[in-house]
């Protein structure tokens, strides 16, 4: 991955932030289908995966070895398992941490274009 | 629009348009509650919509579709009242049996749920602007 040295682990991290919230996002709108299985991305394994595959063109990366099944805390008899609290807590969480891989991307950017332009 | 791969707005936006149809299927049904026709054929019965999880192989992701909105619930209920304009020829008519508790407990989970789709799509639209100003 050319870019490694650039941006660190920075650019995996968002990458798996990125499809994570799409998979939390699928949950909550999925959150009265019966009979629909709720999933996450285990953050610390699909960061290892896009690293070790590295950076292939456009396509992201596919996580599908990553995503687990999430276990309720209270099975529903019409067997949807997504429980909106739970939901909502990790979708905020992953928007933080989102924002929070952008900061320290944007630090490296402007540290880089300080160091180009000499001041 | 079907072979696109889906985008965390489409999820979050087919799944608002899904609680619209089940908040659509409830309006009805209060509408009509203890509405009264004169044979068991023509009364009113609770519609409700069946949903169904529609997966994107491409990206893993997974959004929500109306199947399709059927008829569920209790038969009308017969009752005798000859006064009644609308009764047939034995002095009876059919009263709609909606379940006016279980309607508003639905609108109130359907309105719960249309919001927090529409927090999905400002949290991803946010992030996703924010992105678009990387290195700005």
């Amino acid at each position: 991955m050319a870019n490694d040295s650039l941006f660190g682990v920075h650019g995996a991290a968002l990458e798996v932030r990125a499809q994570r919230m799409g998979v939390l996002a699928s949950n909550i709108a999925n959150a009265s289908t019966p009979g629909f299985k709720a999933k996450d991305i285990d953050f610390k394994s699909a960061l290892a995966q896009v690293e070790q595959t590295g950076d292939e063109g456009d396509a992201p990366t596919d996580l599908s070895a990553s995503t687990l099944y999430r276990v309720p805390l209270q099975p529903s008899l019409d067997g949807n398992t997504v429980e909106l609290n739970t939901e909502q807590t990790a979708f905020a969480e992953n928007a933080v941490a989102y924002q929070t891989t952008l900061s320290f991307l944007n630090g490296r950017i402007a540290e880089v274009t300080r160091a180009l332009k000499g001041e | 629009m079907a072979d696109a791969p889906l985008t965390i707005f489409q999820v979050a936006g087919r799944a608002m348009s899904a609680q619209l149809v089940r908040m659509n299927t409830t309006a009805s049904n209060l509408a009509n509650a203890g509405a009264i026709t004169s044979s068991p054929d023509t009364a009113y019965r609770t519609m409700k919509p069946v949903f169904r999880t529609e997966y994107d192989k491409a990206t893993g992701l997974a959004t929500v579709n109306v199947e399709r909105v059927v008829t569920a619930g209790e038969d009308p209920t017969k009752r005798y009242d000859p006064s009644n304009p609308l009764a047939d020829k034995d002095g009876n008519v059919w009263e709609a049996a909606v379940d006016q508790t279980r309607e508003l407990v639905d609108m109130m989970e359907t309105a719960r749920n249309y919001q927090n789709n529409v927090e999905v799509m400002n949290t991803a639209k946010s992030l996703i602007v924010d992105t678009l100003k990387l290195g700005h």
